[in-house]
C-alpha cells in the first residue's frame, strides 16, 4: 500500500481572478465578434461599407434635410420643380404627412364628429391595457367589456344615428380607423370561428369533418384578393334582389373568413399536440364534448399555439391593407389616394407618405410580436430545459 | 346465471337521446339539411339576379373578343384575341413573377438566415434589422414603395442612368441588350442538354464509386466544366451565331433591347424582399433545430467547418426547413395577386378586367379560384417530392 505523507486539503477557496487581459475589454469583444477569422474581417468590412452607405443617407433624408411643416408642395420641391429648395435636394416631406394627418387617421370622417373615433380609441386603450397586463385582476369582466360591451358602444358611437348623434355612413370612414376596426373585428371573429373549424376538422362526424376540410383548404389555397372579390362581387348575387350589404361589412366578412381558415390550422396544431390521455381523462370524468373541450383541451391547446395565433393576427393586420383593391380606404389606401393631390405632388411625397404608413404598421406588428413573446415566456409551464 | 347474462348483453344506455351515435347522426343530418337549404336559396337568388341583370351564365364568353390591351404579354396577344387567351396571358404572368420571386427570395432568405447565426456581430445585427423591418410591414406597402417611391422617381428616358453592359435604367423600366441568335443556335442547345445529362451521369457514377470504394470525385467542378464548356465549344464551332441588340437612346425614348417594365420590377423586388424575411426566419430555426452534438461529433471525426455545414448540418436542417418553406412559396404565389394594385397584368388583374367587362362574376371568380388552387397544388406536389427525398430514411 502506498502512503502519502504529504497531504494537503484546501480549506479556503482561492480568490476569483479577473479574466485574462486578452479576454476582456473592448478589444477582446471586437476580436471575438468582428475580426475572429480573415473571412470574418472581410464580412465586417462589407458590413461597415453597407451601413456607412445606407445610414447617413437615411438619417439625412429622414431628419436633417426633412421638411417638417409647410403650407403646400413648395417646401418639398426644388427650384426646378417649382419649389423653394436648392437643386439636388432630397429629404422627407413630413409637411405632407403633417397636413394630411387627420385624413390618415380618420379618412373623410366629418371633422366636427372626429371626437367620436377618438373617444372610441381612448375607451379601447382603457379596456385593452388592463387586459394585457397580467397582474391586473378581474380578467373575466375585462374580457366581457372588451369583446362584448366595447364593440356595441363603438358601433353606436362610430355609426351614429341614435341618441342625437349624426349618422356617418361607412363610406366616409378611412385611414387608421378602418385598419384598426377591420383588424379588431377580424380578430374577434376569426379566433372563435377558427377554433370551431379546427374542432370540426378533428370531429368524428364524417360530414362535418369533410365540410370543414373543404372550407379551410379552399380558403387557404386562394389569395385574399380573390376572397375579397368573391365577397364584393358574389355576395350581392347570393342575396335576394333589393337586399344589399354595406361595403365595409362585406370587407369584414371577407377578412374574417380568410383569417378564420388560417386560425383553424393553427389551432388544429395545438389540438393535435395535446396527448390522448387528456381527452381520455376528461371522458373518464364523465365530461361531455363541450365541457371536455372548453375545460380541459382548449385551454392547453390554445396556450401552446399563442405564437401562431399572434402571427395570424399580425398577418391579418397587414392584410387589411388589401381592402384598397375593392376601393375602400384604410391607412395605406388613404396615403396612396393623397399622392394624387396636386397641391402636394413632389418626387418626395410618395416616399414620405409610404415611410410614415410603414412606420405605423411596423409599430403595431412589432408590438404584437413582442407581446406574444412575453406571454409565451409567462405561460410556459413546461419543464423543458 | 342471470347476472352474467345481463353483463354479457348490451349495456343499458338509458334514453336514446344520450346515445352518441344517434346524436352524431342527428347533427350530421341537421348540417346537411342546413347546407342544402342555404345552397338552394343561394342558387335560386343567383339565377334570379342573373336573369334580372340579363347575364347569360356559362363559359361561352371565353371565346369572344377581349377588346382590351395587356402591357406584358409573354405569348402573342392583341386586343382582338379572345377572353380565354387574355386569361392565359394573365396566368403566365403570375407564373413568371412567382417563379422569379421564389428563386430570388430563397437566395436572399438563405443568406440573411445564415447571416443571423453568424459569429460576426455586425452581420448578425444587419440581418436582424432586415428581417424585423420586412416582417412587420404589409407586402402591398413594399410594392408601393418600390413602385411610387423608388422606380417612379427615376430620371425620364432622356436622362437614363447608364449601367454596365449597355443597359439603362429609367422611369419606364430596366433596359438591357437583347440576344439575337443566328444560324446554328440549335447546336448550342443540344450541347447544353447533352452537358446536363453527362453531368448527371458523372454525379451518379461518382456516388456509386464512393459507396463502393470510399474514393471521392470532384463532381461539382466536373459538372461546371461540362455545363459551361460544352455549349461554349458548340458556340465556337458553329461560328459564334450571337449578336446583341443594344438599347439606343433617342430623343424621347429608348429603342431596341429588352425592356423590363417598372410594374414587373417593383412586384418582383417587393415579393422577393418580403418573402425573404420569412424564409430567413425559417432557415434560422432550421439550423438551430439541428442539435449541437451533430456538429461537434462531425468536428471530432476531423471534418472542417465548411464540410460540417455542407454535409452534416444543412442536410438535417433542410428536413425542418422544407415544409414551412413550401408554405412561404405558396404565400408568395398568392401575394403576387397584389399586382393588381400597380397594374401588372397577372391572373387576378386580367380576370378582374374580364369580369368587369362581361359581368360574368360567378365564372370569373370560379376561374380565379381554380387557377390558384391548381398552382398551389402543383407547388405542394413538387415540394413534397423534394421533401420525400430529404426526409429521414429510418431503417
Amino acid at each position: 500500500m502506498q502512503e502519502h505523507d504529504m497531504s494537503w486539503v484546501r480549506t479556503e477557496m482561492a480568490l476569483a481572478q479577473p479574466a485574462p487581459a486578452g479576454e476582456r475589454g473592448l478589444y477582446a469583444w471586437v476580436r471575438k465578434n468582428l475580426i475572429a477569422t480573415p473571412s470574418d474581417t472581410i464580412l465586417t468590412i462589407l458590413g461597415i461599407v453597407i451601413v456607412a452607405w445606407i445610414l447617413p443617407q437615411a438619417i439625412n433624408w429622414a431628419f436633417i434635410n426633412a421638411q417638417w411643416t409647410g403650407p403646400d408642395r413648395s417646401v418639398c420641391a426644388t427650384v426646378a420643380q417649382g419649389g423653394i429648395q436648392p437643386d439636388g435636394w432630397t429629404g422627407a416631406c413630413w409637411a405632407f404627412v403633417n397636413a394630411k394627418f387627420g385624413q390618415f387617421m380618420f379618412g373623410t370622417y366629418p371633422i366636427e364628429e372626429r371626437w367620436r373615433p377618438i373617444l372610441v380609441a381612448i375607451l379601447f386603450v382603457a379596456v385593452l391595457v388592463p387586459m394585457l397586463i397580467p397582474r391586473v385582476p378581474r380578467k373575466g369582466l375585462n374580457a366581457i367589456l372588451l369583446f362584448l360591451v366595447l364593440p356595441v358602444v363603438a358601433f353606436f358611437l362610430l355609426v351614429g344615428g341614435v341618441f342625437g348623434l349624426q349618422h356617418v355612413e361607412t363610406a366616409r370612414w378611412g385611414g387608421l380607423l378602418v385598419t384598426l376596426s377591420l383588424s379588431f373585428v377580424g380578430i374577434a371573429v376569426s379566433l372563435p370561428l377558427g377554433t370551431v373549424l379546427a374542432m370540426g376538422r378533428r370531429s368524428k362526424m364524417p360530414i362535418v369533418k369533410m365540410l370543414c376540410v373543404i372550407f379551410i383548404e379552399t380558403v387557404r389555397g386562394i389569395p385574399l384578393i380573390t376572397v375579397l372579390f368573391f365577397v364584393s362581387v358574389m355576395l350581392p348575387l347570393f342575396l335576394p334582389a333589393g337586399v344589399s350589404f354595406d361595403k365595409f361589412l362585406r370587407a369584414l366578412i371577407g377578412v374574417s373568413l380568410f383569417a378564420a381558415a388560417y386560425m383553424a390550422e393553427v389551432v388544429r396544431g395545438g389540438l393535435q399536440a395535446i396527448p390522448k390521455g387528456q381527452y381520455e381523462g376528461a371522458d373518464s370524468l364523465g365530461l361531455g364534448y363541450w365541457q371536455k373541450m372548453g375545460l380541459i383541451v382548449l385551454p392547453q391547446a390554445l396556450k401552446l399555439v399563442i405564437p401562431g395565433i399572434v402571427n395570424t393576427f399580425i398577418g391579418m393586420f397587414k392584410d387589411t391593407s388589401l381592402v384598397l383593391i375593392i376601393s375602400m380606404f384604410d391607412l395605406l389606401g388613404v396615403v396612396k389616394q393623397n399622392f394624387a393631390d396636386a397641391n402636394w405632388a413632389t418626387p418626395q411625397t410618395a416616399k414620405s407618405g409610404l415611410v410614415f404608413a410603414a412606420f405605423v404598421f411596423w409599430l403595431f406588428c412589432f408590438g404584437m410580436s413582442r407581446y406574444s413573446m412575453f406571454t409565451e415566456r409567462r405561460l410556459d409551464t413546461s419543464y423543458r430545459k | 346465471m342471470a347476472s352474467q347474462e345481463i353483463l354479457r348483453g348490451e349495456p343499458s344506455r338509458g334514453s336514446f337521446i344520450n346515445d352518441p351515435r344517434v346524436r352524431s347522426l342527428f347533427f350530421q343530418v341537421l348540417v346537411v339539411l342546413l347546407l342544402v337549404g342555404s345552397l338552394y336559396w343561394i342558387v335560386n337568388n343567383v339565377i334570379d339576379n342573373l336573369r334580372r341583370l340579363h347575364i347569360a351564365s356559362g363559359f361561352q364568353f371565353l371565346g369572344s373578343r377581349a377588346g382590351f390591351d395587356i402591357s406584358d404579354t409573354p405569348i402573342a396577344y392583341t386586343s382582338d384575341s379572345t377572353y380565354g387567351r387574355a386569361l392565359v396571358v394573365g396566368l403566365l404572368n403570375t407564373i413568371i413573377v412567382a417563379v422569379a420571386g421564389v428563386i430570388t427570395a430563397t437566395i436572399i432568405g438563405f443568406v440573411v438566415g445564415i447571416g443571423r447565426l453568424s459569429q460576426n456581430w455586425l452581420i448578425r445585427k444587419i440581418c436582424t434589422v432586415y428581417v424585423e423591418i420586412f416582417r412587420n410591414i404589409p407586402p402591398l406597402l413594399v410594392i408601393f414603395f418600390w413602385y411610387s417611391g423608388v422606380l417612379a422617381v427615376l430620371p425620364p428616358p432622356r436622362e437614363s442612368i447608364h449601367l454596365p453592359f449597355g443597359s439603362f435604367l429609367n422611369q419606364r423600366g430596366f433596359y438591357f441588350p437583347r440576344t439575337v441568335w443566328g444560324e446554328g443556335n440549335w447546336l448550342i442547345l443540344v450541347a447544353l442538354v447533352l452537358a446536363i445529362a453527362m453531368a448527371w451521369f458523372v454525379a451518379y457514377r461518382a456516388r456509386q464509386r464512393q459507396m463502393v470504394s470510399g474514393q471521392r470525385f470532384p463532381v461539382f467542378w466536373t459538372s461546371v466544366a461540362l455545363i459551361v464548356g460544352l455549349p461554349l465549344l458548340a458556340f465556337l464551332l458553329s461560328g459564334m451565331p450571337l449578336t446583341f441588340d443594344f438599347p439606343k437612346q433617342s430623343t424621347f425614348n429608348l429603342t431596341g433591347g429588352f425592356q423590363i417594365k417598372p410594374e414587373f420590377l417593383s412586384l418582383y423586388m417587393a415579393l422577393s424582399c418580403y418573402t425573404a424575411a420569412f424564409i430567413a426566419e425559417i432557415v434560422r430555426a432550421g439550423i438551430k433545430g439541428v442539435s449541437k452534438g451533430q456538429s461537434e461529433a462531425a468536428g471530432a471525426l476531423g471534418l472542417r467547418s465548411g464540410p460540417i455545414l455542407r454535409l452534416v448540418v444543412i442536410p438535417q436542417a433542410m428536413r425542418i426547413v422544407i415544409p414551412p418553406l413550401t408554405s412561404q412559396y405558396l404565400n408568395l404565389t398568392k401575394n403576387s395577386s397584389l399586382a393588381i394594385a400597380i397594374g401588372y397584368p397577372d391572373l387576378t388583374a386580367t380576370a378582374g378586367t374580364v369580369l368587369n367587362q362581361t359581368g360574368q362574376a360567378v365564372e370569373g371568380v370560379f376561374i380565379m379560384m381554380i387557377a390558384y388552387l391548381v398552382l398551389s397544388l402543383v407547388t405542394s406536389f413538387v415540394m413534397n417530392i423534394v421533401n420525400a427525398r430529404m426526409a429521414l430514411v429510418e431503417r
